[in-house]
C-alpha cells in the first residue's frame, strides 16, 4: 500500500520539476500579455509574432557567436520594437487595438523568416545561457547538480522579472498605465497622456514576451518560426488561470497568480499527457476539460456553501 | 505484466489528480482558507489515496498470484517504446504504422514484447517538449521521433535514450546528428529527403511542352525550403522556369493556388506538411484550371493529384522499424547511418487524368507501381 504512494511521488516529482521549469519560462510571457491584457484592457496579438521575433533573434546570434545573454538582451529589444509598432499603429493611425495587433505578427512572421534565414535554427550543440551558467557554478562547485540548472534560473529570473514589474507599476508611469486601462476618459482629465501610456505598456509587454522566446528557443533547443501559433491562447489561459484561483488583490498576488497559472496549464498539459491517452488525438480537448475542471471548481464550492449555509455571504473582497 | 502496470499507473494519477484539485475546492477568493474544512477535505483526501492505493497494490498482489514472480522475471523483456508525433496527417501516420509493422517484423510485438506510449503534439511547440519530458520521465527503451520539431525536442531531452528520426528532410542540417553516415549521437533513423530532380523529371516526361512549372509550400517549413531549392536547380537544368507560392497556413492555399492559376503549366507539391493537409484545396482550383498536379509523395495522389514519383511514408516508417529493431538489439545508434527511402513509388491517377483531358505517355504508364483507376 506504502509502496504505490511512494511511486506516486516518486514519479511525480519529476514531472512537477518540468511543469515548474516550462511554466515559469512561459510565465515571463504570459506576465507580458498580463501588462496589455489584465492591466491596459488591450487585446494585443502581437504576442504570437513578438514571441518567434525573440526566439529568432536569440537564436540567430548564438549561431553567429555571440554571447547568449547578449543575445537575450537583444531578444528584448527587438520584442520592445515589435510593441511599440503596435502601439503606434494604434495610437498614431488610429488602427484598432486587434487589427495593429494583427498586422504587427503577420508582418513579423516574414521578418522572423528572414533574421533567421531559413524558418528552423537548431541550438542543440551550441552555448546558451543554460550552459554558461551550469559551467560558471561547476567550476566554483564541482559537485553542482546541473540537472537543476533549469529550474533554479526560472525561479530567480521569473521572480526577478515578477518583482521588477510590481515595482514598475507603483510608479508614476505605472499608476498612469493602470488608470488608462481601467478609465482612459477620467484620466485623460488629470492630463496624462494616455497614448503614450499604451505604448510603453506594450513595449514593455512585447520585450517581456520576446525575452520568454528568446529563453525558450534556448531552452529547448532550437527556434522556428512556426513556434508562435497559440502562444497568446496559453498567455491569456495562465493569466485567467492565475486571476480566478488567486485573485487580483493586489499587483503582487496577481502577477504571482500569472505566474502560478502559467505553472498550472502546463502541469495540465503534461497530466494529460502522462494518463497515457488511449486516443493521442484528445490531448487538447482533455487539457481544456483540465483547465474548466480547475476553474470551476472554486466557483462550484462556493454555490454550495452559500445554499448550505442559508445563504451566507463570503463578502466582496 | 503490462495490464497490471497500467493499472497501477492509472491509480497513481487519479490519486494525484485528487490532491491536486480538491484543495481549490476549499478557497476563498484570493487565498487558501487553512481552516476547517480544509483539514477536513485533506482527511477525506488522505482515506481517498488509501483507498486507492489499497485497490492498487491488492491489484497488484492478484495479479502476481496469478503469474509467478519468478518466470516473469526471466521471461523475455518488455520494451517501452515511446512515439512522439508532431502532428496528425496522413503521412506521419503511415510512417507511424509502418514503424510499428517494421518493430514486429523483426519480432517486436506490441502487447508481446513491446509496450508503446503514443503521444501527438497537435502541431504544438512547447507540447513537444511536455512529451518528450514524460517519454524521458518514463524511462523509454527508445523514441520514435516523427517530423522535425518533435526529433529536435526529444534530442534536447535526452542524450542517452536511442531517439530513431522519421519525415525529417535534413537531420544534419536540424542539428540531430554529425552526418548521414555517422549521426555520432543518439539519433539514428530515416530521412525523407525527396528524390526531387526526379520528380521535376517526371513532369518534363509527362508533359513534355511544358514551360512553367508552380509550386506551392509553406514557406515556414524547413523541409520544403529545402526541397523548393533543388527543385528550382533541377527545374533551370530541363529548361523549365518556376513560380512560387507560399502560404503560412492551409486556408491559404486557395489562394496560393489561384496565383498560380493561369501562369503555369503544371503545378508541383513538395512534401509539405501545410500543403499536405490542403490537398483538396490544390486540386479543386488545378482542376478548374485543367493544371496537372504532380506530387511527392502517394497521399498527394490520392488526394487528387495526377502522379507522383516518391516516398511511402509507410514503407519508409516500416524501414526505420527495422533500424530501431537493430538499436533495440543492442547497436549503438551513433553508428548506425541514417537512410533515404529505400523504395521510390511511381503512383498514376487515371481518374485525374480523365478530368484533365491528359494523355499520359505509356513509358511513364508502363513502370507505374500502382494506377489508381477510380
Amino acid at each position: 500500500m506504502l509502496q504505490n504512494l511512494f511511486i506516486t511521488i516518486f514519479e511525480l516529482v519529476p514531472m512537477l520539476l518540468k511543469s515548474a521549469e516550462q511554466g515559469l519560462v512561459f510565465g515571463v510571457m504570459a506576465l507580458g500579455v498580463y501588462i496589455t491584457f489584465k492591466i491596459l484592457n488591450f487585446a494585443d496579438l502581437t504576442v504570437d509574432g513578438s514571441f518567434p521575433l525573440g526566439a529568432a533573434v536569440a537564436a540567430s546570434l548564438i549561431v553567429s557567436g555571440y554571447n547568449p545573454f547578449f543575445a537575450t538582451f537583444v531578444a528584448f529589444i527587438a520584442g520592445a520594437l515589435a510593441g511599440a509598432m503596435t502601439g503606434l499603429l494604434n495610437t498614431k493611425a488610429q488602427i484598432s487595438d486587434l487589427l495593429s495587433g494583427i498586422l504587427t505578427m503577420t508582418s513579423l512572421y516574414s521578418i522572423n523568416l528572414r533574421i533567421m534565414g531559413k524558418p528552423n535554427t537548431p541550438l542543440l550543440n551550441q552555448s546558451t545561457i543554460y550552459s554558461l551558467i551550469s559551467d560558471f557554478f561547476s567550476k566554483i562547485w564541482p559537485s553542482f547538480p546541473t540537472e537543476y540548472t533549469y529550474i533554479m534560473f526560472f525561479i530567480v529570473f521569473a521572480l526577478l522579472i515578477k518583482i521588477l514589474l510590481d515595482a514598475f507599476l507603483k510608479t508614476q508611469i505605472g499608476f498612469a498605465l493602470r488608470a488608462t486601462g481601467d478609465n482612459p476618459q477620467m484620466i485623460r482629465s488629470q492630463g496624462v497622456n494616455t497614448d503614450l501610456a499604451k505604448v510603453i505598456g506594450l513595449i514593455l509587454s512585447n520585450g517581456f514576451i520576446a525575452l520568454s522566446g528568446a529563453l525558450v528557443a534556448q531552452y529547448q533547443g532550437f527556434a522556428d518560426v512556426g513556434m508562435g501559433v497559440g502562444t497568446i491562447v496559453a498567455g491569456l489561459a495562465s493569466v485567467i488561470i492565475g486571476d480566478s484561483l488567486f485573485g487580483s488583490k493586489t499587483i503582487f498576488i496577481s502577477t504571482l497568480g500569472v505566474l502560478l497559472g502559467s505553472f498550472l496549464y502546463r502541469f495540465s498539459i503534461a497530466l494529460v499527457l502522462s494518463f497515457r491517452l488511449a486516443q493521442a488525438s484528445d490531448l487538447k480537448l482533455l487539457t481544456a476539460i483540465v483547465v474548466i475542471i480547475a476553474l470551476t471548481a472554486p466557483r462550484f464550492k462556493q454555490t454550495f456553501k452559500v445554499s448550505a449555509k442559508g445563504g451566507k455571504s463570503y463578502g466582496n473582497s | 505484466m503490462v495490464g497490471d502496470v497500467f493499472e497501477k499507473n492509472t491509480l497513481t494519477k487519479g490519486v494525484f489528480l485528487l490532491y491536486f484539485f480538491l484543495p481549490m475546492l476549499t478557497k476563498k477568493k484570493g487565498v487558501f482558507l487553512l481552516k476547517k474544512h480544509f483539514i477536513v477535505t485533506l482527511t477525506i483526501i488522505v482515506a481517498l489515496t488509501l483507498m486507492l492505493a489499497g485497490c492498487g497494490s491488492s491489484a497488484n498482489n492478484n495479479s502476481k498470484t496469478e503469474a509467478p514472480p519468478q518466470e516473469t522475471a526471466d521471461a523475455e523483456k518488455v520494451f517501452k517504446i515511446g512515439i512522439s508525433q508532431f502532428v496528425e496527417h496522413p503521412a506521419l501516420d503511415g510512417a507511424r504504422q509502418g514503424f510499428i509493422d517494421g518493430l514486429k517484423e523483426a519480432g517486436f510485438e506490441e502487447g508481446k514484447n513491446m509496450e508503446i506510449i503514443l503521444e501527438n503534439a497537435q502541431a504544438d511547440f512547447p507540447t513537444t517538449q511536455t512529451i518528450a519530458n514524460n517519454l524521458v520521465r518514463e524511462n523509454v527503451d527508445l523514441i520514435l521521433a516523427i517530423a522535425t520539431p518533435s526529433a529536435q525536442s526529444a534530442a534536447n531531452a535526452t542524450k542517452d535514450i536511442p531517439i530513431l528520426i522519421t519525415a525529417v528532410t535534413d537531420p544534419v542540417e536540424a542539428g540531430l546528428a554529425k552526418s548521414l553516415e555517422k549521426p555520432g549521437t543518439n539519433v539514428t533513423g530515416t530521412t525523407d529527403m525527396n528524390p526531387v530532380k526526379q520528380q521535376i523529371e517526371l513532369i518534363k516526361e509527362i508533359l513534355p511542352g511544358a514551360k512553367n512549372i508552380g509550386i506551392v509550400y509553406n514557406a515556414a517549413e524547413p523541409n520544403s525550403v529545402i526541397q523548393v531549392n533543388i527543385a528550382k536547380e533541377s527545374a533551370q537544368a530541363l529548361g523549365l522556369q518556376v513560380h512560387e507560392a507560399t502560404v503560412a497556413n492551409s486556408s491559404e492555399v486557395n489562394q496560393a493556388m489561384q496565383s498560380l492559376a493561369g501562369k503555369v503549366d503544371a503545378i508541383y507539391t513538395p512534401t509539405d506538411n501545410t500543403v499536405a493537409s490542403a490537398m483538396g484545396a490544390i486540386i479543386k482550383v488545378a482542376n478548374d484550371a485543367k493544371i496537372p498536379v504532380i506530387g511527392a509523395e502517394s497521399g498527394h495522389v490520392e488526394g487528387g493529384a495526377l502522379a507522383a514519383l516518391g516516398i511511402d511514408y509507410y514503407l519508409l516508417g516500416k524501414q526505420t522499424g527495422l533500424v530501431a529493431a537493430k538499436v533495440l538489439n543492442g547497436e549503438n545508434p551513433a553508428d548506425i547511418p541514417i537512410e533515404g527511402s529505400k523504395d521510390l513509388k511511381l503512383i498514376i491517377n487515371k481518374k485525374s487524368a480523365e478530368i484533365l483531358n491528359l494523355n499520359i505517355p505509356e513509358s511513364v504508364l508502363n513502370r507505374a507501381d500502382e494506377i489508381i483507376e477510380k
